[in-house]
């Protein structure tokens, strides 16, 4: 059983591959559900945001579920071939996975390292996976731990300090077209995440007009009442970006929104006054080729990474400590996994002790007749003396080995010996028992924690619900 | 008119140290380079008004009469222009424009005759005429560069080339507005520059305007930033077309300059 990761993230793919792969919210329950129909597939969670698409699993065989996976990627965009995307992909297993997904979670894979979304997203994408039954016990605890790890390294770090993300590359580009954003108004075409968080950042540096338009008109005016903001019907705000300075683009449509024309026509009505866009949808949902139009200045994704680029060495001190803190952290959690390995065999091991000596004891009082209280209490003493004293060493060495660099051995031995994987007397794991354990966590996951992730950030939820609109 | 000269020189030259400074400015991320640039500046400010002063109370009349003079002159109110701006928004990539700018014109002022002509006495009034054209020229000189930097910083914004000069380079909206205060405030001064210099031209020599060449190029390029202003008020052309504009107008200017300079007219229109 191993732990892994399969992804993307802006490091390895472009914006042209990434807005291919990525899953809108509407469909990931749905990916969730294919993605654990795959065989050998215990386990999965999928993080898509516009800058990674990871998938993390608990897999039974090591090869035969990276090439699960990848095939799962590759199923979810037709267009794209399983070789086109291989020279995109990264693959880690175990501490190595598990490395990665806290170095996730603490942004310092981000583009801007120290970044909070990030966070954010993946409690969103922890969150389906539960809502779907697709994360069990493994997982869980895994990523429960990368978002604690994450608060710490935000609190113990200066990492979020100079680093606030790409809603302040945003800023600062605005800063480089407009002298002050005091007299600037804001356009916020849907309520990404990220585009929320690059208004509220304008706000901050003096933008006072903001006009928001989303498909769902309802979530306009909670935004605009949250701004302080007007909202515009969304099929009119076209016709009303001429009097937006910056246009923040975020919305989960899958095509252009607003074209090239558009652009133009508004570029004429403001007198050429410059206009600044910024796109952070993936898929994008600005015409790349306005970037061509004269006093229009259009900025993707990618191009605030490439200015954020240049910041990320000063921030390097920060997250060699931020490194060092997830390295422990991934020692911590490496024991725990091994350790849960050995508790189901601990339990198998009970479990077919137990049976021996039922099935054993029937047979033998049959054939004694009866039998005083007494008399009967005594035998089944004695077996269950027998198999204890049987079991205690297996056992014992078994907790103690589990931490061990030969853990894994010694609970295959014990397996084998006592032939414990055979289907009739143990069953690790099955879809019933996943299903079961998910419904009645294990005492490691206590009920008060599940229930605290469920109920995260209502508000990002819905924030992002008319993404998929 | 000794002193005058060793003045100007000694201006030339820290004029010139402080380009080289200016622009190494430009070059490199450091902040540093910018205090030593706009110290050198001031002095060469302090030592050029001194040049202008001596040679004012050599001439006992205002300094403005020979081409000389006004190119003298021209490069005093742009690094005047150039400094009041530093003073008020702290831009200091301005200077590395500016100062090259500032340098040309002198140099080009010392390849000039530098005696002070006797005039005749009709022509006493014609500094009027010289001082006002050439203060609106500063204007437009200044529109140039901030053109220039516009069309620089709009560049690197669109190929999304995060430079150093990027960095450096105020808001573009800044360099469009300090455009249209440049050419605001030049174009009148030109105008009654020209008014100034028809009535001189009509008491020299008893009429306004006599077509000649350069007078007709300047009634062309007066003409050319009256559409360019109007252009602005009324169309909108701002931004990269201002920018394109203020600079094809800046390099009309220049012609003209020459033009009178190499026919070797008078300082009269």
């Amino acid at each position: 059983m191993n732990i892994i990761v399969v992804g993307l993230s802006h490091k390895t793919a472009p914006v042209e591959i990434r807005e291919r792969l990525a899953v809108p919210e509407s469909r990931l329950g749905e990916a969730l559900s294919r993605l654990c129909s795959y065989p050998g597939i215990r386990e999965g969670i999928v993080l898509s945001t516009c800058n990674r698409v990871e998938v993390y699993a608990v897999v039974e065989q090591l090869d035969s579920g990276y090439a699960r996976v990848q095939e799962f990627l590759a199923d979810a965009h037709l267009s794209l071939s399983s070789e086109q995307l291989t020279p995109h992909l990264y693959w880690h297993a175990d501490d190595r996975a598990i490395c990665h997904l806290f170095r996730v979670a603490a942004s310092l894979d981000s583009m801007v390292v120290g970044e909070s979304q990030i966070l954010g997203q993946l409690k969103d994408a922890f969150e389906v996976a539960l809502a779907h039954k697709s994360s069990g016990v493994i997982l869980n605890k895994v990523v429960k731990k990368a978002i604690s790890v994450a608060k710490r390294v935000r609190t113990e770090t200066k990492i979020a300090e100079t680093a606030v993300s790409v809603s302040y590359a945003a800023v600062e580009l605005a800063k480089k077209i407009f002298s002050n954003l005091r007299e600037k108004t804001v356009l916020l075409v849907g309520a990404g995440e990220m585009a929320k968080l690059a208004a509220t950042h304008l706000i901050a540096n003096g933008v006072q007009h903001v006009m928001i338009t989303t498909r769902d008109p309802h979530n306009a005016l909670d935004l605009a009442k949250r701004f302080h903001g007007v909202s515009i019907p969304f099929d009119e705000f076209r016709s009303e970006m001429a009097a937006a300075d910056i246009v923040l683009c975020s919305t989960g449509s899958s095509h252009y929104l607003i074209r090239t024309e558009d652009v133009q026509r508004a570029v004429r009505q403001r007198m050429n006054r410059p206009i600044f866009l910024i796109d952070i949808s993936v898929p994008r949902n600005i015409e790349p080729s306005v970037k061509d139009v004269d006093n229009a200045f259009l900025f993707d994704i990618d191009d605030l990474e490439m200015r954020i680029e240049q910041n990320r060495e000063e921030r390097q001190g920060e997250a060699v400590r931020a490194e060092r803190m997830v390295e422990d952290e991934v020692g911590v959690i490496g024991q725990w996994l091994k350790s849960l390995e050995v508790i189901p065999t601990i339990v198998a091991l009970r479990n077919r002790a137990e049976e021996i000596k039922r099935s054993e004891l029937d047979k033998t009082l049959g054939r004694l007749g009866t039998l005083s209280l007494q008399e009967r209490g005594l035998v089944e003493g004695l077996a269950s003396a027998i198999v204890n004293k049987l079991l205690h060493g297996p056992l014992v060495t078994l907790k103690e080995e589990a931490h061990s660099a030969g853990g894994t051995m010694f609970v295959e031995a014990a397996r084998r010996f006592f032939n414990l994987d055979d289907p009739t007397t143990s069953a690790p794991l099955d879809e019933a028992e996943r299903t079961d354990r998910l419904d009645h966590p294990e005492p490691l996951i206590t009920p008060v924690q599940v229930s605290g992730c469920t109920a995260l950030e209502p508000q990002s939820k819905q924030g992002t619900s008319d993404e998929d609109a | 008119m000794g002193a005058s000269v060793m003045l100007f020189m000694t201006t030339m030259g820290l004029y010139l140290v402080g380009t080289v400074f200016f622009l190494a400015y430009l070059l490199h991320r450091s902040e540093a380079l910018s205090k030593v640039s706009l110290a050198v500046t001031g002095i060469g400010f302090v030592s050029h008004t001194a040049a202008l002063a001596t040679r004012m109370m050599a001439a006992g009349n205002v300094p403005l009469t020979s081409f000389y003079e006004a190119m003298s002159f021209f490069s005093w109110a742009l690094v005047l222009v150039f400094l009041g701006v530093e003073v008020r928004h702290r831009i200091h990539v301005l200077g590395s424009f500016i100062l090259p700018l500032a340098l040309l014109s002198l140099l080009s002022a010392a390849a000039l005759p530098k005696e002070v002509p006797t005039l005749e006495p009709v022509l006493r009034t014609v500094w009027v005429h010289v001082t006002l054209s050439m203060l609106g020229t500063v204007g437009f000189a200044v529109a140039f560069v901030a053109g220039i930097m516009y069309l620089i910083q709009d560049r690197l914004l669109k190929s999304k080339r995060f430079n150093v000069l990027y960095t450096k380079l105020p808001p573009l909206d800044f360099l469009d507005k300090l455009n249209q205060q440049a050419i605001v405030t030049g174009f009148p001064l030109l105008t009654l520059g020209i008014i100034a210099g028809a009535i001189s031209a009509e008491f020299a020599r008893g009429s306004y305007l006599n077509w000649n060449p350069e007078q007709t190029w300047a009634l062309v390029t007066w003409l050319f930033y009256f559409v360019v202003l109007m252009g602005r008020l009324t169309v909108g052309w701002r931004a990269k077309r201002a920018a394109y504009l203020t600079i094809i107008g800046f390099a009309g200017v220049v012609l003209t300059f020459i033009g009178v300079v190499l026919k070797g007219h008078g300082p009269v229109t």
